[in-house]
């Protein structure tokens, strides 16, 4: 099936290396870094990257984060809760928004 | 209700040639042999026998989606007394530490207290690999109090701290039941701090993919199983689902099975080889004959044509350096920090 998103693209992330490999080494290593077990644990940094997947709309991240929040032992209710969060958070910044919407009604407003 | 097995059902899967053929037909790009191979680790050789590992059939009163055994209540196969008798001579004759009594339900075995007996009357170390929810039966609930009075090592199955993961793996309220009877083991002192009763449990992942690292996931587990139950244990194996059986069947249904073994091959791990448990363990059918282990039971690949085939001729001499027959459901063992029947193994 033709898509504009197509699951198998993901392995060929590392060609866009091909033309700054510099940059997709420190981005690499970088990368790999950041998920690794620190102050929090790989499971918590995992369900923390499918919460911003989602809050991101990126496909091959919600993928990739699904698979690794199962094998890093979080359950299908704590991910759908962290989308909640996700989703809590996007619908909350959309609705504080109100609050210049607010005042530009009240600048214009008798 | 129990799930029908693949035998009592006519599935093809049943039959372990064609297990293996559908395994062997995968575009994988290399064998078992060859990354043991390209590894420097061809050919796999045995380094002693530290377990004996008797299957003593194949009835349960679950039928687990995953089960590598294809076990189930309709299943018919069990120890006969001469072989549970010739198990127990050559366990007693070696000095071998470790004896692991798996199944199907081992309990359901009419002689699985005797074997205990005799083999803790030894003072070795006796391992139980039980559903849980056997306990709960009524003609099983002096179970837990017989296991501990041998102090025999529970090692128990449960995939998920969560109900609908573990009744979607192992069968509808199998979670509610195995809570029931791992706080029956608590009161007993199993899985609590300085009785030496060891409760350790075990988890597969329930579905398509590998499990997480063992040490970060027992923290998770004791905290959760703490927290939602009150419940305390002693160690958490994790261990990789094998593409057999009724495992290899959901794959197939489910279209994961090439996404899988990719998984699998990509994942492997030559530090692993060194603890892989067929270079320990020796098991054995309830027949009689003998495997490096119970997956390469399962699919029927018995021990090297050179080394013994049955418990009835079997000696520790002639097994200990023994060559290991591998398959393409090797990988399942060497990915990522590796799988055996105590967990990682790295």
């Amino acid at each position: 099936m033709d898509t504009y998103y197509h699951p198998k693209d993901l392995a060929k992330f590392g060609d866009i290396g091909k033309e700054a490999p510099e940059l997709w080494q420190k981005f690499s290593e970088w990368y790999a870094a950041v998920f690794k077990e620190g102050a929090l644990s790989e499971r918590e940094k995992a369900i923390i990257a499918l919460a911003v997947a989602h809050a991101i709309q990126c496909p091959y991240c919600i993928d990739a984060y699904t698979t690794a929040s199962l094998e890093k032992g979080s359950t299908p209710e704590q991910m759908t809760e962290a989308v909640h969060v996700a989703a809590a958070i996007r619908g909350g910044a959309s609705l504080v928004h109100g609050v210049q919407m607010r005042h530009h009604v009240d600048r214009l407003s008798m | 209700m129990a799930l029908p097995t693949l035998l009592n059902t006519h599935n093809p899967l049943a039959d372990s040639a064609i297990q293996r053929a559908t395994l062997d037909a995968l575009p994988l790009g290399a064998g078992f042999g060859e990354a043991l191979a390209r590894a420097g680790r061809w050919p796999l050789r045995a380094a002693g026998v530290s377990v004996l590992q008797i299957n003593v059939g194949k009835r349960c009163n679950q039928t687990c989606r995953h089960c590598h055994v294809d076990a189930g209540p309709d299943r018919t196969e069990v120890m006969p007394p001469d072989v549970v008798d010739a198990c127990l001579r050559f366990f007693e004759t070696s000095a071998i530490p470790t004896l692991d009594i798996t199944g199907g339900a081992p309990e359901l075995h009419p002689s699985f207290r005797d074997i205990v007996r005799r083999a803790r009357s030894l003072g070795r170390h006796v391992m139980d690999r039980c559903n849980l929810t056997i306990t709960r039966l009524p003609s099983y609930a002096d179970l837990p109090e017989f296991l501990a009075e041998h102090r025999v090592e529970v090692v128990a199955s449960l995939p998920s701290f969560a109900a609908r993961q573990t009744d979607a793996q192992r069968g509808s309220g199998v979670f509610d039941e195995s809570i029931a009877a791992l706080r029956r083991f608590n009161e007993l002192g199993y899985g609590v701090d300085g009785t030496g009763l060891l409760l350790n449990l075990v988890t597969n992942p329930v579905g398509a993919f590998l499990p997480g690292a063992q040490h970060a996931l027992e923290g998770d587990w004791k905290r959760e199983l703490h927290r939602r139950f009150g419940i305390a244990f002693t160690r958490l194996y994790t261990i990789t689902n094998m593409p057999i059986s009724r495992y290899l069947q959901y794959l197939i249904d489910s279209g994961n099975l090439q996404g899988y073994m990719d998984k699998l091959v990509a994942a492997f791990n030559p530090a692993a080889v060194d603890g892989l448990m067929c270079r320990s363990t020796l098991s054995v059918g309830w027949d009689g004959r003998l495997y490096d282990c119970d997956f390469n039971q399962m699919i029927d690949l018995g021990t090297a044509a050179d080394a013994p085939q049955s418990i009835f001729n079997a000696t520790v001499d002639a097994l200990a350096s023994r060559r290991i027959v591998v398959g393409r459901h090797c990988f399942g063992c060497t990915a990522g920090a590796g799988s055996s029947c105590g967990g990682a193994v790295l």
